[in-house]
């Protein structure tokens, strides 16, 4: 098993997230992360997702995805070729005594403490998954109250836009479909 | 194009000049067809209606002559103008789930879109089992279904059942709509999707309020699916691969799916299989595509099909896939099917590429003009070289057509012989009747011994196995072919689960015409109690046969529901009987055939084996002529 990102821009549609998710669940995929938004072009939206597939499963998923009305153009991530954020909260045990280390160690990640009260701050940092984990081990010591994670949000490097090249009708290397 | 501007194909389509057929050829040229309203697409200027007035004048405008379906509450306001349609003749089914296979058989013997309506809660759900099975056999249709009032849904409100979120993984697609403007671009979205591409169901669930709520109608409207791009052409590199690998093939075997009865390439077909010289097997969703009388034909391939064919498959070096998907019915265990195959699949849905077998030439686009093009390809590959010698591949298929034909055994109760009643029907009716079956061992019965000799001659379930399809299918294929006469096979089981269109087809003038396969029991699972269970027969007497109390009996039955009935229990009375139903044309026909049990289908791959242990009688596999001087396995 391998993680793979997937990028997925869809027709902004009720139920478009569910026909996506669905289709996950369906062939005994776990979605590790997802995110949703919409783009720079009204009406479309993009759905981020990390799972964790072998090759050719993901090929299969990726087909039958491409298969959905709603979605436009589904492609793959790689750490190389993207830039891959994740966005974390971490509300931590902060008193007195260690509220200087706690906040030391969030400025070593360049994570800012969005608030406080008398025994506990809550960081909010971004990043790549690894730095995030590396993160979360150093506050570990203090006492981890609540954690809460946006699911990865990931772009290809360079000038190309996806939904750009999505848009171009005619393109006969476009994702067929059936 | 800039960003944030329309980016429907339909609005840039609607830009350009010149005729539809003009666009089409220009769209075609990228390999992509931009969408189209279906129907003649004749301009209506904006007129005030309401939204269910707006659902009938759609269907009229998309050609459509004829709708199954049954009132209920929240299809109430579209069934009130329906009723002064000139245009669309409404069949009042008997249960909604007979309005979805009457859509089906409607549309598999036509290749027109299937419409069938019901209304929300359970009129839909009662759908749920005809849009699985033609989302498994690529059937096009489009379901109608009334929704609550857009402010009541969610509210658990009398008969909602949220019918988009529990089809959406046995639909095409599907609609919700909520606003009656919306209702003429989603009914022909739908039509388009339902019958582009690989055909399949779409359902358009409409709420209450957006049926009776006010809109402007205008014809044809823009078309909004930008993410919808079927592949309409095959690669010609691709395609000239795939003919150099014919050119090359020793043992090679044409592989044909219902994706070639789809594409209406059947002619094409024919040519492709005289020129290359090739046997041709074709599955149980693509009997009649190729004629059964060609001398290149082996019959269908699979867990029941015939020894040749399952043979040429299993010893073939190069299978050539035209709209089949290496369904586990077809290829037994998959990893030992087909060994030494090499494998071009041609499918117009991506997805099916390489999904249960791995394929060495993939081509994406429509058979129909796949199939010439590869003709053509052949052709000129072997202009210079000349075409392979096929001459000691046919010997070898040749010699285990003549040891192993089809066939029975004579039944040792004195009871009729099953087969023998389903070749009688298929020669007393010939090959321009419509032959409808439904699952279990009739249905192999009819794709072994009926003569397949056209397309859209057979209608059945195949992929989804749905009991109870034949008589309301039958009924769909009759109203849309009303000259040809139309047969449903049908077994004692299957018939008991749907008889009540029987009603449908007596007030209607649908002269479908029945014959139940009468074994008393549910025969194929029967069949599997005798091979694998040592006889142990668990619930599968049905009490409809010979020697039990008849409940019910088949022939009061049809009486009741104004049929014109017969029993036929001898074999000497059957080709009369046949003869008297094919006489019978104002009305339904219900002929009940006895016949024995114990008949069982063969020959047979068991489940969970190579089809290199196909058995053509309990316990006896064939020899395998030529085994080591002829076939090179």
């Amino acid at each position: 098993m391998s993680r793979h990102t997937l990028s997925v821009l869809v027709e902004d549609k009720p139920g478009v997230l569910t026909r996506v998710a669905a289709l996950f669940a369906r062939r005994a995929f776990n979605i590790d992360q997802l995110a949703v938004g919409n783009t720079e072009v009204p009406g479309l939206s993009r759905i981020t997702v990390v799972v964790d597939v072998q090759g050719d499963a993901l090929e299969q998923v990726t087909k039958q995805l491409n298969k959905l009305i709603h979605v436009i153009k589904i492609v793959e991530l790689t750490p190389e070729t993207s830039v891959q954020r994740e966005h974390i909260m971490v509300k931590v045990r902060a008193d007195a005594a260690t509220r200087l280390q706690v906040t030391q160690a969030a400025d070593l990640f360049r994570a800012s403490i969005v608030d406080v009260s008398t025994d506990s701050v809550v960081i909010e940092a971004t990043g790549a998954t690894e730095k995030m984990r590396a993160l979360l081990d150093v506050l570990e010591p203090f006492g981890v109250r609540e954690i809460v994670r946006a699911g990865t949000l990931a772009l290809g490097r360079g000038p190309k836009s996806m939904s750009d090249r999505a848009l171009r009708h005619g393109d006969p290397l476009s994702y067929p479909r059936a | 194009m800039s960003k944030g501007q329309s980016i429907s194909p339909a609005l840039m389509a609607n830009k350009r000049t010149g005729s539809p057929v003009e666009r089409r050829t220009s769209t075609e040229a990228h390999g992509v067809v931009l969408p189209e309203v279906p129907g003649a697409n004749q301009v209506v200027d904006p007129v005030p209606m309401t939204g269910s007035q707006a659902v009938i004048r759609s269907l009229e405008e998309l050609g459509v002559t004829d709708i199954f379906g049954l009132p209920g509450g929240a299809i109430l306001p579209t069934y009130d103008p329906l009723l002064e349609s000139t245009r669309i003749n409404h069949i009042l089914v008997r249960h909604e789930q007979g309005a979805g296979h009457a859509a089906q058989g409607y549309a598999m013997a036509t290749g027109r879109v299937g419409v069938c309506i019901a209304t929300s809660g359970p009129g839909a759900t009662n759908l749920v089992t005809a849009l699985a099975d033609a989302n498994m056999d690529s059937v096009p249709m489009v379901a109608i279904t009334g929704q609550v009032a857009s402010t009541l849904i969610g509210s658990d409100a009398f008969q909602e059942a949220d019918i988009v979120g529990m089809t959406m993984p046995i639909v095409k697609h599907s609609y919700l709509v909520t606003d009656a403007q919306d209702i003429p671009r989603v009914l022909a979205e739908a039509f388009h999707l339902a019958s582009t591409g690989r055909p399949g169901p779409v359902l358009v669930d409409i709420a209450k309020d957006a049926q009776v709520g006010p809109m402007e109608f205008s014809w044809p409207p823009v078309l909004e699916l930008p993410g919808y791009r079927p592949v309409a052409r095959g690669h010609s590199k691709q395609i000239r691969e795939a003919a150099r690998l014919v050119a090359q093939a020793q043992r090679p075997v044409l592989y044909v799916g219902g994706g070639v009865v789809k594409a209406d390439a059947s002619a094409a077909l024919t040519e492709l299989a005289e020129v290359t010289g090739a046997p041709v097997v074709t599955t149980l969703t693509a009997r009649g595509v190729f004629p059964d009388s060609h001398e290149q034909h082996l019959g269908m391939p699979g867990m029941h099909g015939t020894v040749p064919a399952v043979y040429a498959m299993q010893q073939s070096d190069l299978l050539v896939t035209l709209g089949a998907r290496f369904d586990d019915r077809v290829t037994g265990v998959l990893s030992t099917f087909a060994p030494g195959a090499k494998v071009i699949h041609a499918d117009i849905d991506p997805a099916e590429i390489s999904k249960n077998r791995v394929a060495d030439v993939p081509i994406v686009g429509d058979l129909a003009s796949i199939i010439p093009e590869l003709t053509e390809a052949f052709r000129g590959e072997t202009e210079a070289q000349g075409a392979p010698d096929l001459t000691e591949w046919w010997r070898v298929l040749r010699g285990l057509r003549d040891s192993y034909p089809l066939g029975w055994t004579s039944t040792a109760d004195g009871l009729l012989a099953p087969q023998y009643v389903i070749q009688k029907i298929s020669e007393l009716t010939g090959p321009e009747a419509c032959y409808v079956a439904g699952v279990g061992q009739h249905q192999m019965w009819s794709a072994q011994f009926i003569k397949h000799e056209r397309p859209r001659q057979w209608i059945n379930s195949a992929g989804l196995g749905t009991m109870g399809f034949a008589v309301p299918a039958a009924m769909g294929a009759q109203v849309g072919q009303p000259d040809r006469t139309v047969w449903a096979i049908d077994g004692d089981g299957c018939f008991q689960m749907t008889n009540q269109e029987l009603a449908t087809c007596a007030l209607n003038n649908i002269p479908i015409k029945v014959a139940v396969i009468n074994n008393s029991s549910l025969g194929m699972v029967r069949q599997w109690q005798t091979l694998f269970y040592d006889g142990r027969y668990s619930h599968t007497h049905l009490d409809t046969g010979h020697e039990s109390r008849r409940i019910p009996d088949f022939v009061k039955l049809g009486d009741a529901y104004g049929c014109a009935t017969f029993r036929c229990e001898r074999e000497e009375d059957v080709e009369a009987t046949i003869k008297a139903a094919l006489e019978v044309n104002d009305r339904a026909v219900v002929i009940d055939f006895v016949v024995s049990a114990d008949a069982m289908v063969w020959p047979m791959v068991p489940s969970g084996v190579s089809n290199d242990q196909i058995q053509i009688a309990q316990n006896m596999t064939p020899e395998w002529v030529g085994e080591d001087e002829g076939a090179g396995a």
